[in-house]
């Protein structure tokens, strides 16, 4: 018997989405005046529902770490934005891009969602068209489209080298005409810092922390909405931004919320490789360079030696002695097999001893594409991206293949929602990469800005409002409450005592060693013992962090460590978590991989007889295990099968 | 109150480049008319005379006083504004912009204002009597040419001009394009063109108004 | 390799503030330039003194957040590259470099080498976007829009508000940051609608804020980090020519 009520409308799966909305309640205009919403974020997902929900004539108060809504970390994101428009006219369908999606999730997505998902898709291209963003268009003037990991259709839609950016920016112009308009107030430079949850189990509103001044503020609304994205940072290196973090999450799983899948966790293939310890961030290369480039190592380990040594050069190493293990091991997808299945290969092969570089390295090589369609093309379409490698590795990969690794790039757990993206809590909405998702185990490219943009467009709007439909005899919340008073004081006392530890290790060295031990022990590849060990590091370090911190400054005004400090004492929780999470789940899915759980090739072997459901984590207090709740999975429409890229 | 309440900045600018861009044509005018000094006196005088008492020319040359006023005007309403959105200066500031003489128009264009006002001493003060003896006379007509010729035979005047005429070239060379900017005409298939035009009008038009003088000088 | 630093340190927004000298040693040439600042702020930690603030946050030169005056410099002397992005093998060893935020009065400094940067914001809620609410538009390619214009439109799109514009050019003007908004939806169909309104608003809205005033001296151009084109400004003079002229 589970508590989990995931609220998937009945009918058959075309028509679920179309039901819903068709039997949704409303709340009529007078009354949305009077409602109340809080949004934490203004990536794709909370950027596109604040905009969406002034527009409906909600309040909305939206609230952004950074100091302008436009620099949330979506910006990022480089290669495209999936649809299934079938411009290309090369058989694509809405269907199957749930299908793309849900085989590329290692089933372990939720059916439902998935397939609203790939509804809504083209809903986005045609928003994102309307509000000017400039997306690649053909000679002839309709919109062009590109091929992306783990689909054998064109079905990316890109903005040059920089398409999360142009869709950031679409969602931020519309945020900022509601601003202008006055249903939208803009909070900059605030961090969530606690959620609170009134005592008939209702998410309220939030306190942040006025990352200028120091002040700690209460905000109140009739529902919340997070969208304030991943927590890659867990692991320190990643391709994050710096600020990101998963404190707004966390803070509502401490508060009740559910945390769902922590474990799966993606590790982006094509990122360039670490260079020194006081490296702060890791630089990803798209993944659209997977469509001309070609991915080896050498064949012969004594030539991958003198490569490492420097002693020969990879232009040297003729043809036969190059190792294209992925062209090898998956023929019918090459090397546009999906993130996690390359990721995996890479460091199967630098295990085995090929790697460059520093040893954990591949090349990616453009040789056989400039010879094939010359530089220019080749300049044309990642022009950005190489001048961007060459600055950071002054390497030019025009002439030498790129070395490219693994790292953290995207988590597909999070935040556990139901079909209305609803959390455990009433009120409490989440949005875009902080939810669990409808990627399963592992998430294709492209696959996130769709994500993002259909909560934030297209989905939110309507569940939120069938839940504020019950609230309009809701009076204005008032912060003077108990439970504000609470929350804010638990949060000063967090504070007080972070300032007043003084002790020697600064926080990032703290962060740095959790990074470490996330990554060599819930890494790309996991083990019972390895996992184990890990968990009991983590409980050490977190003891250590709350003895032997040193965060300097005052509570007042800017203080960088301070902000540091608190997100890093819960990703010490987090981390936790996850290895715990990754410890329960006796399988390999997409992104999770247990060493234990391998087909004799070393692909990663399902157990869907006892695990095909959502672990969704619920808090039970500090000192307490946390209790797992099953989701399970069910598939109706879709037959479920071993992942297989070898053949079409 | 600031002035950008009465116009915005790109009006305000786009005044100061019509009114440059007249002053640039006026600037052809008076450089052919002074180029007949090198050839014939006379010629020059009959020039002179026409300029001066055409009755078009009599109008028009209140016309041009009008827009050396808007465009000076402007150009110090502009300057103070930009001069207030930077209260702080940095310590460290390399050279960065792409039109050379751009950081300077201020200063040229204030030098330019003084060598107009000692100008118009020189000449148009003296042709209107307001000053001096009054303009020698040929022939019972006005002989402008001369009084040039015995102003120039002063090599510290000379000097003075010649500088002063190069100042003015360093102020035309970046007035020519930025004026086709500021009315947004600047497209790549033409914008090459436009630069290289303000290039060669800023030179022709200086050497032009420099070997007068020299000329005269070393005749 | 080992820099002589001399970093602007304000303490608040009404601190007088003054320039301190830093030496930092055995800096990896492989380490990008806001790296050697996490160094030196490891160091002033340890010694228990105030770390350096600053703006930064993607650190691969999309988000517009790090600033920096770097020799002079906006996003330091490497033409099309943000401070993030920048490399120590740039440097000499032994170099001395200064380091200043951005200055303009619409940019106050608010700690260090942070400042305030909400103007671009105003600037962009005064009519930076197309009119559009969510849901109801037409099929995606239901208006086909040439290929050179949508090109010329994602160079001028491609901007990342990092303000580099405005801090490079001698008077302190955002026209380099309001011409790329307003070019982007100039040259497509879909933006051509609100075209004059956007011109008007957006102009009026960065005089309003105590921007200066262009002299083209395109150094805007030459320092911006995405190579902003000054045909963009062009343009934007020629909008807004039009919507004067109706």
């Amino acid at each position: 018997m589970t508590k989990i009520d995931s609220k998937i409308p009945e009918g058959p799966l075309a028509e679920k989405w179309t039901h819903y909305k068709e039997h949704q309640k409303l709340v009529n205009p007078a009354n949305k005046r009077k409602l109340d919403i809080i949004v934490v974020g203004t990536g794709l997902a909370g950027g596109a529902a604040a905009a969406s929900l002034g527009e409906m004539g909600f309040n909305v108060k939206v609230f952004c770490i950074q100091d302008s809504p436009r620099r949330a970390h979506s910006i990022a994101a480089q290669g495209g934005i999936n649809a299934a428009k079938n411009y290309p006219n090369d058989g694509d369908t809405v269907y199957r891009l749930f299908y793309d999606t849900v085989k590329g999730g290692d089933y372990r997505g939720r059916e439902a969602n998935t397939y609203r998902l790939a509804e809504v898709s083209n809903n986005i291209i045609d928003q994102c068209v309307a509000q000017g963003v400039p997306f690649a268009r053909e000679y002839g003037g309709t919109l062009a489209n590109r091929s992306f990991g783990g689909a054998q259709v064109s079905r990316t839609f890109y903005a040059r080298g920089q398409t999360g950016q142009q869709l950031l920016l679409g969602a931020y112009g519309a945020l900022s005409k509601e601003i202008k308009k006055g249903s939208v107030k803009l909070f900059t430079r605030r961090e969530m810092v606690d959620l609170v949850v009134m005592k008939d189990g209702r998410a309220r509103g939030i306190i942040v922390r006025n990352l200028f001044t120091g002040e700690i503020e209460r905000h109140s609304a009739h529902a919340v909405l997070i969208a304030s994205g991943g927590y890659g940072n867990l692991f320190y290196l990643s391709t994050n931004a710096m600020t990101s973090n998963g404190s707004a999450a966390w803070r509502a799983y401490k508060r009740g919320a559910y945390f769902a899948n922590p474990c799966y966790v993606q590790i982006h293939p094509t990122c360039i490789p670490v260079h020194g310890d006081y490296q702060s961030k890791l630089t990803l290369m798209s993944e659209s360079l997977r469509n001309d480039g070609r991915i080896w190592v050498p064949k012969k380990k004594e030539d991958a030696e003198r490569i490492r040594k420097k002693e020969i050069r990879p232009r040297d190493i003729p043809e036969e002695d190059r190792d294209y293990y992925l062209e090898r091991r998956y023929p019918a997808f090459g090397n546009l097999v999906p993130r996690d299945v390359a990721s995996r290969a890479a460091k199967e092969r630098c295990d085995a001893g090929y790697g460059v570089g520093t040893g954990l390295a591949v090349f990616l090589d453009f040789k056989d594409a400039i010879n094939r369609l010359g530089k220019d093309v080749i300049k044309a379409r990642y022009g950005n991206l190489f001048d961007m490698y060459e600055r950071i590795t002054d390497d030019n990969p025009y002439e030498t293949p790129m070395m490219i690794y693994p790292a953290i790039h995207y988590t597909m757990g999070g935040l556990w929602v139901d079909y209305e993206l609803q959390s455990s809590i009433p009120g409490l909405f989440v949005g875009g990469e902080a939810n669990f998702s409808d990627h399963g185990a592992n998430r294709l490219g492209a696959s996130a800005l769709m994500q993002g943009l259909s909560d934030g467009y297209f989905v939110l709007p309507y569940t939120m409002q069938n839940y504020l439909a019950d609230q309009i005899t809701v009076d204005r919340i008032t912060t003077d409450t108990e439970e504000f008073d609470e929350a804010e004081k638990a949060v000063q006392e967090r504070i007080d005592k972070l300032l007043s530890i003084n002790g020697t290790e600064t926080v990032d060295s703290i962060h740095k060693r959790l990074g470490r031990i996330m990554w060599d022990h819930a890494g790309m590849a996991r083990n019972k013992k390895g996992l184990e060990e890990g968990i009991k590091m983590i409980q050490e370090l977190r003891k250590e962090f709350w003895s032997n911190v040193k965060v300097p400054g005052t509570k007042d005004g800017i203080n960088i460590e301070l902000e540091k400090a608190l997100r890093l004492a819960d990703f010490l929780e987090l981390g936790e978590l996850l290895a715990r999470d990754a410890l329960h789940r006796e399988e390999s899915a997409g992104g999770h991989f247990r060493e234990e759980h391998q087909t004799p090739e070393g692909e990663a072997k399902r157990n869907d007889k006892d695990f095909m459901y959502v672990a969704a984590w619920e808090y039970a207090g500090d000192d307490k295990e946390p209790v797992l709740n099953k989701e399970p999975l069910v598939y109706e429409n879709i037959e479920v099968k071993t992942r297989n890229y070898k053949t079409a | 109150m600031s002035s950008s309440h009465f116009y915005s900045s790109i009006t305000k600018k786009i005044i100061m480049s019509l009114m440059g861009l007249f002053l640039l044509t006026f600037l052809l005018v008076h450089l052919t008319l002074n180029s007949f000094l090198l050839f014939d006196k006379n010629l020059f005088n009959e020039g002179a005379h026409f300029m001066g008492t055409n009755p078009f020319i009599q109008v028009f040359q209140w016309v041009l006083f009008a827009g050396f006023a808007i465009h000076i005007l402007y150009g110090i309403i502009l300057q103070i504004q930009n001069w207030v959105s930077r209260p702080k200066g940095y310590k460290k500031r390399a050279w960065m912009e792409q039109s050379p003489f751009s950081k300077y128009m201020i200063y040229t264009g204030a030098i330019i204002f003084i060598f107009l006002a000692i100008h118009l001493g020189n000449f148009f003060f003296v042709k209107m009597g307001w000053v001096g003896n009054g303009v020698p006379e040929l022939g019972g007509k006005e002989d402008m040419g001369q009084l040039v010729i015995d102003l120039f035979s002063n090599g510290g005047y000379v000097a003075f001009y010649v500088i002063m005429f190069l100042l003015m070239g360093f102020h035309l060379d970046h007035a020519f394009q930025s004026a086709f900017q500021t009315l947004g005409l600047n497209h790549p298939t033409y914008w090459g063109f436009i630069k290289g035009l303000s290039r060669v009008y800023a030179i022709v038009v200086t050497l032009g108004f420099v070997i007068i003088p020299l000329v005269i000088y070393f005749r | 390799m080992d820099l002589k630093l001399k970093i602007w340190r304000q303490a608040s927004p009404t601190d007088k503030g003054q320039f301190v000298d830093y030496d930092v040693h055995n800096i990896s040439t492989d380490a990008s330039f806001l790296e050697m600042i996490d160094i030196l702020n490891d160091e002033l930690i340890e010694k228990g003194e105030r770390p350096v603030a600053f703006d930064h946050d993607c650190r691969e030169g999309i988000c517009g957040m790090c600033s920096l005056y770097i020799n002079g410099h906006p996003h330091g002397p490497e033409a099309a590259t943000t401070t993030c992005q920048l490399h120590m093998r740039k440097f000499k060893d032994g170099e001395t470099v200064v380091i200043e935020p951005w200055r303009a009065k619409p940019f106050p400094v608010i700690k260090d080498l942070i400042v305030d940067r909400s103007a671009f914001d105003e600037i962009i809620q005064s009519g930076g976007y197309i009119s559009v609410t969510t849901g109801g538009v037409p099929d995606g390619n239901s208006i086909p829009i040439n290929k050179e214009h949508a090109d010329l439109a994602m160079d001028a799109a491609a901007c990342i508000g990092c303000g580099a514009c405005v801090a490079a050019c001698k008077n302190a003007s955002a026209m380099l940051f309001v011409s790329a908004k307003v070019s982007q939806f100039a040259l497509l169909p879909q933006g051509k609608i609100e075209a004059h309104d956007r011109v008007k608003a957006m102009v009026a809205k960065m005089d309003e804020l105590g921007f200066g005033n262009c002299t083209n001296t395109y150094a805007c151009e030459a320092e911006c980090p995405k190579e902003i084109s000054v045909a963009n400004i062009a343009r934007m003079n020629r909008e807004f020519i039009k919507a004067k002229l109706g």
